[in-house]
């Protein structure tokens, strides 16, 4: 039998992020043993990194919002594209999930009126963000973690889960190690909620930080679970370009939500080139427009700096194509000559303190330079909207993880909130699976032995390769190959290499003196789910010959009707990548309607 | 207008360690943990290093940097001369794991003994009525990234592992000073804060205050505040028997996170019977050695600070024991940044 530590739970949530913590606070509060497995220390989950706020219809600040205009600028923000009946979900009970946070000591930021002031933000058709200054993740995350603290949910920190576990074709469990020992873990658990996050370790420009390396979905895949969405990986238009050391590092979109403009280096706003006809009626087409609608939303359009991230970014990117880019290979954002250097202080500090500590730049002085940054995936696990269950029974998937939600492209603001609606929607069908199962299902010995032999196996490699190059090489390859815009002889190329990366990556050997604490070796396991959800991308992304949110072709640059009605699912069989296409559920006629409105 | 930067760094475990001296080459505008890095993927695959977002955001990166606690990720390298050689040891206060990696445990166990914020009633459909100027003040606090730097300068703590179990520290003190300005709240956690988490063995060095990258007034808008309003529970100056600042609202509540096993799991927390031995012998790899260079420049480099540390390694603190080298060049280096910081 293979030595590992045995725990018994009911829930075990992999991930501790917003959606993770939510998941187990509401599986536990639902009568659940209930543990959370995370890779890092609690509270330093990628949600600290979210910026600008949460989305959430509360009508704090323009009492015209309410949840169905929310669902509009959601569909509409992903190109019609998302799952109708999550994106309901969502909008209809993101305010409860703020207010909850509320109750748990979270401390947003006020309206005169001293309920909780919301912000502009894109595609958002009215100030919709709830916010703490622009560190909201990080409230989020700390008010969770405390909550979680709290009721005495077990946590297992700087552990990380390599395997999940089947009994037959129903969840059983996951397998695991401690960082700090190198020793194995094995958690006999009916259900297991995934919240692990995303994939943008997989390129080289970020916002995202070590943990993204898509275990979650890679682990779902193998666990028979499907994938959708997987061509719709959106790269945040503003992320940091100097120095190199922090290139990639996220800028916050309320830069713009709070005034901001872009301008090229001409000292043009370029943004007003760039209007699509689908956003046409809603955007302002001059700047007297654009900047009156501060003010007043109801009369004037929003600016085009306001559009969604992925139009954005596209404007960004052919800008510096096009030779009008910044010294340093970005374009300008300029908020300090818009609003005072004291409400920019109040507004954006930790933009102001990152751009001065990092940056050398003090933001109220002089514009910021910004290119877009890989920063979240659309895609991931097929779940049921109102369950967040997988096909496969006892597999549950949450936030970025999953897939649907978001359709091509997210709109800023609605990850926190899905974090929120789903995480709770998640631990609570998890905890009912648990409850109403028959029968445990059990772990088998063979499959806890053979991820043991799995795991160690970069231990015993004779190979030669270092783990840090096969993963340096593999996010060359998909920044160069798979990145913002893309073409089908380059995603060709990158499947190839991808190939290649995967006869390397057999070839690691890891160097050193054990396995406590030893980051060659996680690298070197981290590369087995790094290299299946890149060939997942890549391979979706050359199948959908069009244009459409976070996926663009170059060489099929519109917008197809009939790719608008088609979901691609990958799915593993006997260890290769398949793909299908899947018709979009069909939105009932009562939603329909609200996209028949003028504007 | 890269370089070649020379870097000692502490590796080792809880079982004893050393310095390894390293050149990295390094580039305009990066910062040490840039250089960390790529010592990792270049030269020391093994090297442990605690991360997340480089970017000052998420505090996992605390580390001492020529003796001073700083994130390593904020400590931009332009701030050294290029001939300097920098010296990065783990954090003093935690016990080691493994080169720059500590247990923090000590900080999330504290944590459970916070009593949560509690509201006298539901906030449904958005109920809650808070003026800005009011959350303000605990939004400062809030800004906290729990790097616990604070924790790790705090001489109550450094270098007096008994004070431990009855001492919370900065980090905590700014939490219950957080709630007791909640204006919601309904505890009243300075008896506790005062008794039970050792808010008195602070005297107000405001040696946390100066590490903190944040920037939080953890002594001036914490602490002291904090310790202002304990004493009004005890003492009133003018009226006597008329106690100031006496809150009928507030219901006086002692530690929580009650006595069972704790939920902060940790390796080898398994039934007896079924406990794992150490992680088994690693199959031996014949894989290129490491560069020599990096392992016979160490062992010079830290001989003579041996012998100090060892002598003044606290005894209940098996860890520290066990790291002589780095005790002497943490201790050593702590004491000049201090010096140096006193003077200003």
């Amino acid at each position: 039998m293979t030595e590992t530590e045995r725990h018994d739970y009911d829930v075990v949530v992999i991930g501790a992020g917003g959606s993770g913590l939510r998941a187990a606070i509401a599986a536990h509060e639902s009568g659940a043993r209930t543990a959370i497995v995370c890779k890092s220390l609690l509270g330093k989950a990628h949600t600290v990194m979210a910026e600008g706020g949460i989305a959430a219809a509360m009508a704090n600040v323009w009492s015209e919002d309410n949840w169905r205009v929310h669902f509009r600028d959601t569909m509409r923000g992903g190109k019609m594209l998302n799952n109708w009946r999550m994106a309901q979900l969502h909008a209809q009970e993101a305010p409860e999930r703020v207010w909850e946070l509320e109750e748990w000591g979270a401390l947003f930021d006020r309206t005169d009126e001293g309920k909780i002031s919301q912000r502009d933000f894109g595609g958002h058709r009215y100030a919709r963000l709830a916010h703490v200054g622009d560190r909201t993740g990080l409230e989020m995350i700390r008010t969770l973690q405390q909550r979680a603290v709290e009721l005495g949910i077990d946590v297992f920190m700087e552990c990380t889960v390599t395997r999940l576990l089947l009994d037959g074709e129903r969840i059983a469990g996951a397998f695991a190690y401690w960082r700090e020992t190198g020793s194995f873990l094995t958690f006999n658990a009916p259900a297991v909620i995934l919240a692990t996050g995303g994939i943008g370790k997989s390129y080289t420009v970020t916002s995202n930080s070590w943990e993204y390396t898509g275990d979650g979905h890679a682990m779902a895949l193998w666990a028979g679970a499907s994938l959708i969405n997987m061509e719709f990986v959106q790269f945040h238009p503003t992320g940091m370009v100097w120095p190199p050391s922090v290139k990639g590092i996220l800028i916050t979109e309320s830069v713009r939500g709070e005034g901001g403009v872009l301008r090229n280096s001409e000292g043009k706003r370029f943004m007003f080139d760039y209007i699509p006809e689908f956003f046409k009626g809603e955007t302002a087409d001059n700047e007297a427009e654009a900047d009156a609608w501060y003010a007043d939303h109801i009369n004037n359009r929003r600016p085009p700096e306001l559009l969604p991230r992925d139009e954005v970014a596209r404007a960004i990117n052919s800008e510096i194509k096009a030779g009008r880019g910044s010294p340093h290979g970005g374009v300008f954002l300029d908020i300090a000559s818009r609003r005072t250097a004291e409400d920019i202080k109040r507004r954006l500090p930790s933009m102001y303190h990152q751009f001065k500590e990092l940056g050398d730049v003090d933001i109220t002085k002089e514009p910021m330079e910004v290119a877009p940054t890989c920063h979240y995936v659309m895609g991931g696990v097929e779940v049921d909207a109102d369950t967040q269950s997988s096909v496969v029974p006892g597999l549950y998937a949450v936030g970025e993880v999953s897939g649907g939600m978001h359709g091509s492209n997210r709109l800023g603001g609605n990850s926190l909130g899905d974090l929120l609606v789903f995480g709770k929607r998640a631990g609570e069908s998890a905890a009912s699976y648990v409850a109403h199962l028959p029968a445990r299902p059990g772990v088998r010995e063979t499959d806890v032995s053979a991820a043991a032999d799995e795991a160690l196996a970069p231990f015993a490699n004779p190979g030669a390769e270092n783990p840090y190059t096969v993963m340096h090489d593999l996010q060359d390859h998909m920044q160069s190959l798979v990145g913002i815009i893309r073409r089908g002889d380059e995603l060709e190329k990158a499947l190839k290499e991808i190939e290649q990366l995967k006869t390397r990556a057999k070839d690691v050997s890891v160097r050193g003196t054990g396995r406590a604490y030893n980051p060659g070796w996680h690298t070197a396991l981290d590369l087995r789910a790094m290299l299946t959800v890149s060939e997942c991308i890549a391979r979706a992304a050359l199948e959908r010959t069009e244009s459409r949110g976070g996926h663009t072709r170059d060489d099929y640059p519109a917008t197809d009707p009939q790719w608008g009605t088609v979901n691609l699912v990958l799915t593993e069989k006997r260890g290769n990548v398949q793909l299908d296409r899947k018709p979009l559920p069909v939105m009932p006629d009562d939603l329909k309607t609200l996209f028949e409105e003028s504007h | 207008m890269g370089y070649d930067l020379r870097m000692r760094v502490w590796r080792g475990d809880a079982s004893g360690g050393d310095f390894s001296s390293y050149v990295v080459p390094v580039e305009e505008g990066e910062v040490v943990l840039d250089a960390i890095h790529r010592l990792q993927a270049e030269q020391t695959p093994d090297l442990a290093v605690r991360w997340n977002c480089k970017a000052g955001k998420c505090g996992s990166c605390s580390a001492e940097i020529n003796g001073k606690p700083r994130l390593m990720c904020m400590t931009r390298l332009s701030s050294f001369d290029p001939t300097e050689t920098i010296t990065v040891t783990p954090m003093r206060t935690f016990p080691v794991i493994r080169d720059l990696v500590t247990d923090v445990t000590f900080n999330y166990e504290k944590a459970r003994e916070v009593p949560a914020f509690t509201p006298a009633s539901s906030n449904a459909g958005g109920a809650f009525r808070m003026a800005q100027v009011d959350v303000e003040r605990g939004q400062e606090f809030r800004k906290c990234i729990e790097c616990f730097l604070c924790q790790n300068t705090c001489h109550v703590i450094r270098d007096h592992e008994e004070n431990k179990p009855s001492f919370a520290g900065p980090r905590f003190f700014i939490r219950y000073a957080e709630l007791d300005m909640h204006p919601l709240d309904t505890l009243d956690r300075r008896q506790m804060a005062q008794d039970s988490e050792g808010l008195g063995y602070c005297n107000i060095t405001k040696c946390c205050t100066e590490v903190c990258p944040e920037g939080i007034h953890i002594t001036d808008n914490g602490i002291i505040p904090l310790k202002e309003r304990v004493v009004d529970t005890k003492y009133d100056p003018v009226f006597l028997g008329l106690r100031i600042g006496r809150r009928r609202d507030r219901r006086v509540v002692g530690p929580a996170g009650g006595s069972g096993p704790s939920p902060i799991k940790r390796p080898g927390g398994v039934p007896v019977g079924t406990r794992v031995p150490a992680a088994p012998p690693v199959p031996a790899t014949p894989a290129p050695s490491l560069p020599a260079v990096a392992r016979s420049a160490s062992a010079s480099a830290s001989a003579s600070a041996v012998p100090v540390a060892t002598s003044t390694a606290h005894k209940a603190d098996k860890v520290k024991a066990a790291l002589p080298a780095v005790g002497a060049a943490a201790g050593i280096g702590f004491l000049a940044w201090a010096l140096r910081r006193r003077h200003k």
